[in-house]
């Protein structure tokens, strides 16, 4: 049922920089840190439900869990960068269903304030993204994660990346108690396991 | 209460130079309601700072801080430990919380990292109008509670005049917005509360000495001075 409704897949503006000539070659080895923010009432349920299909998608990336991603401010966003993630997303709920009615909206403008202050400070806004999805919707999950992956492998490695920082540790630092603690369970899509196989 | 925008990140890049230890100074009072320059905006322009030292390699140290009210000496005490700490102080509050931080802290740089604007008000979330000039004489008791130095384009203290058409200036914001006339806003006000009468006070040319062209003001209460 939810893979009916699986059309477009990557939402917001296509990223320029993947489509014109890469600046340098694209390392093949590369293998991204992307943070995911996860709305508890449909993202973090989505991958649930993406590990429970056993769709693949990469193990970049790695989620934090937002009882809404209207919980996310734009320090948080810069804090994860700044860490050194390559990539940064909030999946919310589709628009009009938020929990909260508005929260993901406001994720929105506040992601599209996140590129604006990357293009200042000289990183590619495409290294940030917001996306929109229900529970019922594993197959996107999935399809999101793969695309958003293979646009930072496109990108290349964040230029303020650090060896050795722990950025899914720093991000989650962060968020404070905003953040909410992984599911326990077995079958909860966490991100140690990402259900990748 | 006062407002302000935040600079180009260009501009206070040049400002801060090549200075190693920065600290970014939010003030939790004005500039904060505005969402410019309280302690989040300044954690925000902190890590853009390092982010951008991180990429250009200049080993720059960025901190944030902030206090309540930078305009007062007794808050800047608390976050001397910090300033004294620093090369350099870039200051987030208004003009005021900026030039007291530079006094009280000399001979250590202080920069602005805002653009103070205008005295105003929230219209709603998040847009700010400006509502007085702070000229030192205020007239908005014989004008409906509008004030004309700064809601007229033109500051006429006899207005409309002939540029308003259908309440609308003939002048329009830089983002081409169209401005209430504030003459026609005064008429309506005046006619609504019955006093079209004052439409008729003739003020003659406004004392401008007792705005910025004064000079710096000065304000004494000595019943308040303590003894």
């Amino acid at each position: 049922m939810a893979d009916a409704e699986v059309k477009t897949v990557v939402e917001g503006e296509a990223p320029e920089a993947a489509d014109e000539a890469p600046k340098k070659p694209v390392d093949p080895d590369f293998e991204p840190e992307i943070i995911v923010f996860a709305c508890h009432y449909c993202a973090y349920a989505a991958a649930d439900l993406a590990g429970s299909m056993r769709l693949q998608y990469p193990s970049n990336i790695r989620m934090i869990k937002l009882p809404c991603t209207g919980k996310l401010e734009v320090i948080h966003l810069l804090k994860a960068l700044e860490a050194g993630a390559d990539g940064v997303y909030a999946a919310g709920c589709l628009e009009g269903e938020c929990h909260y009615l508005k929260g993901n909206l406001w994720a929105r403008r506040r992601i599209n304030h996140v590129k604006d202050l990357l293009t200042e400070v000289g990183i590619e806004p495409e290294r940030v993204e917001m996306f929109n999805m229900s529970s019922a919707m594993g197959a996107k999950f999935a399809e999101v994660a793969t695309e958003f992956t293979e646009r930072i492998k496109a990108l290349g490695p964040s230029p303020v990346k650090r060896e050795g920082v722990d950025v899914h540790a720093a991000a989650r630092e962060a968020l404070g108690g905003a953040a909410m603690p992984d599911d326990l369970a077995p079958s909860a899509a966490t991100s140690e396991e990402g259900h990748a196989e | 209460m006062i407002t302000a925008e935040r600079k180009p990140l260009d501009e206070i890049l040049a400002l801060v130079g090549d200075k190693k230890k920065v600290l970014v100074a939010g003030c939790d009072t004005c500039v904060a309601i505005c969402l410019t320059g309280g302690e989040k905006e300044a954690e925000i322009l902190a890590s853009e700072l390092r982010i951008k030292a991180e990429q250009d390699g200049t080993g720059a140290e960025v901190e944030h801080t902030a206090a309540i009210r930078q305009c007062e000496w007794e808050y800047l005490d608390m976050i001397a430990d910090k300033v004294k700490d620093a090369d350099i102080v870039v200051s987030m509050a208004c003009g005021i919380g900026i030039q007291s931080m530079a006094e009280k802290f000399a001979p250590r740089i202080v920069v602005p990292a805002v653009n103070t604007n205008m005295l105003g008000m929230p219209q709603e979330h998040a847009v700010w109008l400006e509502r007085c000039g702070a000229c030192g004489e205020c007239v908005i008791g014989e004008t409906a509670g509008i004030c004309p130095v700064v809601r007229c384009s033109k500051s006429l203290m006899n207005g409309p005049c002939g540029g308003s058409h259908g309440g609308k200036c003939e002048v329009t914001t830089p983002e081409k917005e169209e401005i209430d006339c504030a003459w026609a806003l005064i008429w309506d006000r005046l006619k609504e509360q019955g006093r079209e009468e004052m439409m008729l006070i003739n003020r003659p040319p406004k004392n401008w000495s007792k705005s910025s062209s004064g000079g710096p003001r000065k304000m004494v209460r000595e019943e308040a001075k303590p003894v």
